[in-house]
């Protein structure tokens, strides 16, 4: 795509630098401490928004009450009561901003265009270009199968797969632990900051899927990761400097998820949860999906995940000493519900 | 073909390597064609995924299918009456075994069993049998309450496609 400026090895390394100094900058509202030797570390905050009539009697979620469903789980979480506030806190105007959404289970259990939509109004309040707002995931088919309408156009909110021709994959490899691969060049050139916007699902092989597990989007060989139930698959790629550095936020998509048969969509296993979930911590999110997940199983009396042999352990190793990547500790996870 | 001439040889021997390799079944001879159900239309574009790329289409979950023993796993999009979208997977087995490990890993919950391929089961917006090597997925995004009926009748069709 000609209109995406191509930044050179350097500046790329220099934007990781300048991505990781934003976010230890980023007000304290939005931080969550990762260091388990802190003696008094804060807790990581997670806000579950909920709106029962989020469908109304339709079969998509009313984009209307999704904006307001944002806007009370942005707004919990930065105990602000501007809906535009919590925005201007975390991304500049003058920044690039990638929204990752999931796409690839279909139009029944992808990221809602509805969500996305309202994200990139906020955005747009913030002071941000709609041409700096950059919508994507893997490929253009995927996005298209959700209902995306893709747009290249630098005046509008691009939407966009990482198998567009002129975008590809960066030519750098990086690696950490069983992780080798090369990330997309929306992901390491492009954008500045992103936003996580996953989807509540369970995996046939992980588990779970929300925020950590949305990373496999985003890299070149995610068939590689998948033995041992994506572990450490998930926690080590999470350790790539552009994943750490430039992700600032996680609004997960939980308006439907699935508790089996996932990560495609089979409906027999969905279910309308009516919620958007916002945290910073990836890890302390992802452990909140988990329990989501195992409150619906048990409600259908199926077999929790743990009895199953599909607990997600890759949860705990990206909370460990070698990763840091945030909290599993339910005693370190300030859970709103609202 | 004069296999005595050495060029021939070599393309005879290309042409056979090139058979031992995995090649997924034609899909446009698996799926129903427009207007052959009532009701029913087919997008013309089918895709079809060898073992090694069927991650791409359904991610972890190409895991228990290339474990069970898939050799090609052909897609295509329908719609019922222009207004709910189906999408109909048919993934080809290397047995009747690997079909039926697939269909019987997957909790049954509140399904029906229709009369239909060797097993069936069917829900609200979605159907999935098998038949011999078989297994045969149609998946809805939108619901209906004429849709589970609908999707036997295409479920039938596909069926009488699909050989043993």
């Amino acid at each position: 795509m000609k209109e995406m400026p191509e930044k050179t090895r350097r500046n790329f390394l220099k934007d990781c630098a300048i991505g990781a100094l934003a976010a230890t900058a980023a007000p304290l509202a939005f931080a969550h401490d990762v260091n388990p030797g802190s003696a008094n570390p804060p807790k990581s905050k997670v806000v579950v928004a909920r709106d029962a009539a989020l469908y109304g009697s339709g079969a998509n979620p009313e984009a209307a009450r999704v904006e307001k469903l944002l806007d009370r789980a942005m707004q919990t979480y930065s105990d602000s009561s501007d809906p535009v506030a919590p925005w201007k806190k975390l991304f500049k105007p003058n920044e690039v901003v990638g929204l990752k959404v999931n796409t690839i289970a279909g139009p029944g259990l992808s990221t809602h265009v509805a969500l996305v939509d309202a994200i990139c109004e906020r955005l747009k309040a913030a002071g941000i270009k709609p041409g700096n707002i950059v919508v994507w995931d893997r490929t253009n088919g995927e996005l298209e199968r959700a209902g995306f309408t893709l747009s290249s156009d630098p005046n509008r909110v691009r939407i966009i797969g990482t198998d567009s021709k002129d975008v590809g994959y960066d030519e750098t490899a990086f690696s950490y632990g069983v992780v080798k691969t090369r990330l997309s060049n929306l992901l390491t050139r492009t954008c500045d900051a992103m936003i996580n916007v996953p989807i509540l699902k369970n995996h046939s092989m992980a588990g779970v899927t929300l925020a950590l597990k949305n990373m496999y989007g985003v890299n070149n060989n995610p068939d590689r990761l998948h033995p041992n139930n994506c572990c450490p698959g998930v926690a080590d790629l999470n350790m790539l400097a552009p994943i750490r550095n430039k992700f600032r936020l996680v609004v997960a998509d939980a308006m439907t998820g699935c508790f089996e048969g996932g990560p495609m969509f089979k409906p027999q296993y969905a279910w309308r949860y009516n919620g958007i979930i916002v945290a910073t911590d990836p890890v302390a999110i992802d452990q909140t999906a988990w329990d989501i997940i195992e409150h619906k199983r048990a409600e259908r009396g199926m077999k929790s995940l743990l009895q199953a042999g599909l607990a997600p352990k890759y949860i705990s190793v990206a909370a460990n000493p070698e990763h840091r990547l945030g909290t599993d500790d339910p005693k370190r996870i300030a859970l709103q519900e609202v | 073909m004069k296999l005595q001439n050495p060029r021939a040889l070599f393309i005879a021997a290309l042409l056979m390597l090139t058979g031992c390799q995995h090649k997924p079944a034609a899909p446009t001879n698996l799926f129903v064609d427009s207007g052959a159900v009532p009701g029913w239309t087919r997008t013309p574009e089918t895709r079809t995924f060898a073992p090694e790329q069927l991650s791409d289409y359904i991610d972890g979950d190409a895991g228990k299918y290339i474990k069970a023993g898939v050799k090609s796993t052909s897609t295509a999009d329908y719609k019922y009456k222009d207004q709910i979208q189906v999408v109909v997977d048919v993934y080809t087995m290397t047995s009747a075994v690997a079909a039926k490990t697939i269909l019987d890993s997957e909790p049954a919950m509140d399904a029906q069993t229709p009369t239909l391929g060797d097993a069936a089961r069917l829900y609200s917006q979605s159907l999935t049998f098998r038949k011999g090597p078989y297994l045969v997925r149609m998946v809805a995004y939108q619901e209906s309450p004429q849709l589970p009926s609908a999707l036997l009748d295409l479920g039938h069709a596909v069926e009488s496609k699909l050989s043993r």
